[in-house]
């Protein structure tokens, strides 16, 4: 309970940093960010939206620490502002409509990738030397050497402009209702493939290096070697003595790796015009969508927070020796 | 360095260098000499490029949308510029982006993870809180923030990244930095009236050689990786020639749609083989350092210089 409650203290802290960055950033920038600014966006705005970016940009006359309470207020109570190329939506409305398809395409290629990298690295340090041992992780790691957004490029190409096998955008067919039916879901997992699949392939490789390493460490220990002496059979060695220690490292990665996948999603979202949080955010960049940038940060970074904060809980009900302490 | 490449392994008649087996492991490792190989090509490609391709690359030469053919190799780019002249050329800024947010990154990591080890106690504490708020961040959306925020150019990129990548390296650094406070040899350094820097710098710091090393490789893949999608974005500095801003042109100019695979391909190819190459290496350090995981092969008679 005390770790857990460290580990919280530490998100938090965390958080409240991101916050603080969000908050000085705009005024803090070198030059005179705002007039540069509307000098950029001139003709594109509405006095409403000018003054929104005002509102954001912090020009007004009032002390700092009295703006800064007073966005740490608005932070808190879920108003993160007005979007500029969505106006007059508020930013909370247009996060919330895209995060569903971010959390789906990431959470699906994510638990993909570790289930099989770690059970790939499983077989790997087990049979050291053999087929899956040596072939797969040079393969590994060139394909893991492209961009993310690279490889989903190269995908779109192959299997949507020339074998047309699968959708070249967006999460659904145009003009189709979203509805639990069968012929939606099916639409939505046929859009989804792709993508998914190029995070996959990028990230699979770490995942199962990492793993491999540990195992391999993990095999020289005397518990395994008693658990052979005794005539346990292979398997169960390998999964329930073996794997199972050398587990703990790959879900601590599990939590640092999420913020990297986000990332991998949100570019591969771009290519594919997958409407999640990462397409919204180009949007955002290239219509000067200030307020939206920063809301998306700050709804990413409290994602992975509390991914992370999901994670140590899960690491305690997995390691004696966190609770011992 | 001549001595190591002969087959025979030296007779130790005369004490060997310490680092000398470490070099001798490097070049004698298939995966080092292949990365390394691939590496000088680049490295040979990025200087040579205003003698293979005078002039500006990214003026328009010819037809747009060309195939490849012998008068350029790669095509052209749907404006018409030579997309082999672009490759070569980019390889001049993303490498030198690559390298300085490898070095940055990897100093200030050893300077955080030195002084976390040597002083200990509440400069530890705040140091780590700081690394690890940062290794928590996601590094795109920041990226993202930070650019947009900042006025545009290469400055802005490399310290955007430098910002991001910096607490991966220093977290590493940091444990192995203390795993080396507690030897006796420093205890001994520390009683014997050393300065704080000396301990930390000739004492310390040499014995993670290996470390350093595999952190600056891994921060030159992530800084080349990251410049490439901040680019790709169109984040970065447009106007400059580099593979991230010829892959977001080819986005921008549909080579997807249109099927000219040939503008979008050579670009990704070269991130990924320089990551590639770089990554061989680092897995090379690894292996030559960390016992464990090396090939069981024919023993072979390596002496190991006693070193401490």
């Amino acid at each position: 309970m005390r770790f857990i409650l460290r580990r919280l203290g530490f998100y938090l802290i965390a958080f409240w940093a991101s916050i603080t960055l969000n908050f000085l950033l705009p005024r803090f920038m070198p030059g005179d960010p705002v007039s540069r600014m509307f000098a950029r966006t001139q003709g594109k705005m509405q006095p409403e939206q000018i003054d929104a970016l005002r509102k954001l940009l912090g020009v007004d006359d009032r002390p700092l620490w009295e703006q800064y309470i007073d966005y740490l207020h608005n932070i808190v109570t879920g108003n993160m502002g007005i979007s500029i190329s969505r106006f007059p939506a508020p930013v909370t409305e247009v996060i919330a409509a895209q995060i569903g398809w971010t959390l789906l395409l990431g959470g699906t290629a994510l638990v993909i990738a570790a289930v099989v990298g770690n059970l790939l690295g499983i077989l790997a340090a087990w049979r050291r030397g053999g087929a899956i041992d040596s072939a797969l992780p040079p393969v590994l790691i060139f394909i893991g050497s492209f961009p993310y957004f690279w490889l989903a490029m190269g995908a779109l190409y192959l299997f949507g402009v020339i074998l047309g096998w699968s959708p070249l955008r967006h999460a659904f067919t145009d003009g189709l209702e979203p509805a639990f039916t069968w012929e939606f879901i099916g639409d939505v997992g046929a859009h989804l493939v792709l993508p998914a699949l190029t995070i996959v392939l990028v990230s699979i490789g770490g995942w199962m290096l990492g793993m491999r390493n540990t195992m391999i460490a993990t095999n020289s220990e005397d518990y395994i070697t008693m658990a052979e002496a005794k005539g346990l059979r292979p398997g169960r060695i390998m999964f329930r003595y073996a794997a199972r220690n050398a587990m703990l490292p790959s879900v601590t990665s599990f939590g640092m790796s999420l913020g990297f996948v986000v990332g991998g999603a949100m570019l591969t979202e771009v290519v594919f015009a997958y409407p999640g949080v990462g397409y919204q955010l180009l949007n955002a960049v290239q219509g000067l969508d200030y307020p939206l940038m920063q809301g998306l940060f700050l709804t990413i970074t409290g994602a992975v927070l509390l991914a992370n904060f999901l994670v140590d809980i899960l690491y305690v009900r997995l390691d004696p020796r966190v609770r011992s302490n | 360095m001549t001595t190591a490449i002969l087959k025979q392994p030296a007779k130790p008649t005369v004490a060997p260098k310490p680092n000398r087996s470490f070099v001798h492991g490097l070049i004698t490792n298939k995966k080092a000499l292949v990365g390394m190989i691939v590496m000088l090509v680049f490295i040979a490609l990025a200087l040579l490029a205003p003698v293979l391709f005078p002039g500006d690359p990214s003026r328009i030469t010819a037809m747009a949308s060309l195939e490849p053919s012998p008068e350029h190799w790669l095509g052209t780019t749907a404006k018409g510029q030579d997309v082999l002249a672009l490759t070569v050329h980019a390889s001049r800024s993303s490498l030198f982006v690559g390298l300085t947010v490898g070095f940055a990154s990897t100093f200030i990591g050893i300077l955080v993870g030195l002084a976390s080890a040597y002083f200990g106690k509440f400069i530890d504490e705040a140091l780590s809180l700081v690394t690890n708020v940062f290794l928590l961040l996601p590094g795109l959306p920041l990226l993202v923030i930070l650019a947009a925020f900042l006025p545009p150019g290469l400055g802005t990129v490399i310290l955007v990244l430098v910002v991001t990548g910096w607490a991966g390296s220093a977290r590493v650094l940091r444990s192995q930095a203390l795993s080396i406070r507690s030897k006796d040899f420093v205890a001994a350094a520390v009683v014997s009236g050393e300065r704080a820097g000396r301990i930390m710098f000739r004492e310390i710091l040499p014995n993670m050689a290996s470390i350093v090393m595999s952190t600056l490789l891994a921060c030159v893949i992530y800084g080349i990786g990251a410049q490439a999608g901040l680019e790709f974005l169109g984040l970065g500095d447009v106007s400059t020639v580099s593979w991230g801003n010829n892959l977001f042109w080819a986005g921008n100019e549909g080579a997807l749609l249109t099927g000219s695979w040939w503008v979008f391909v050579p670009s990704g190819v070269c991130i990924a083989l320089v990551a590639f190459a770089l990554a061989l290496i680092n897995y090379a350090v690894d292996e030559v350092t960390n016992p464990r995981l090396r090939k069981i092969k024919t023993p072979k008679i390596t002496e190991r210089s006693a070193a401490k």
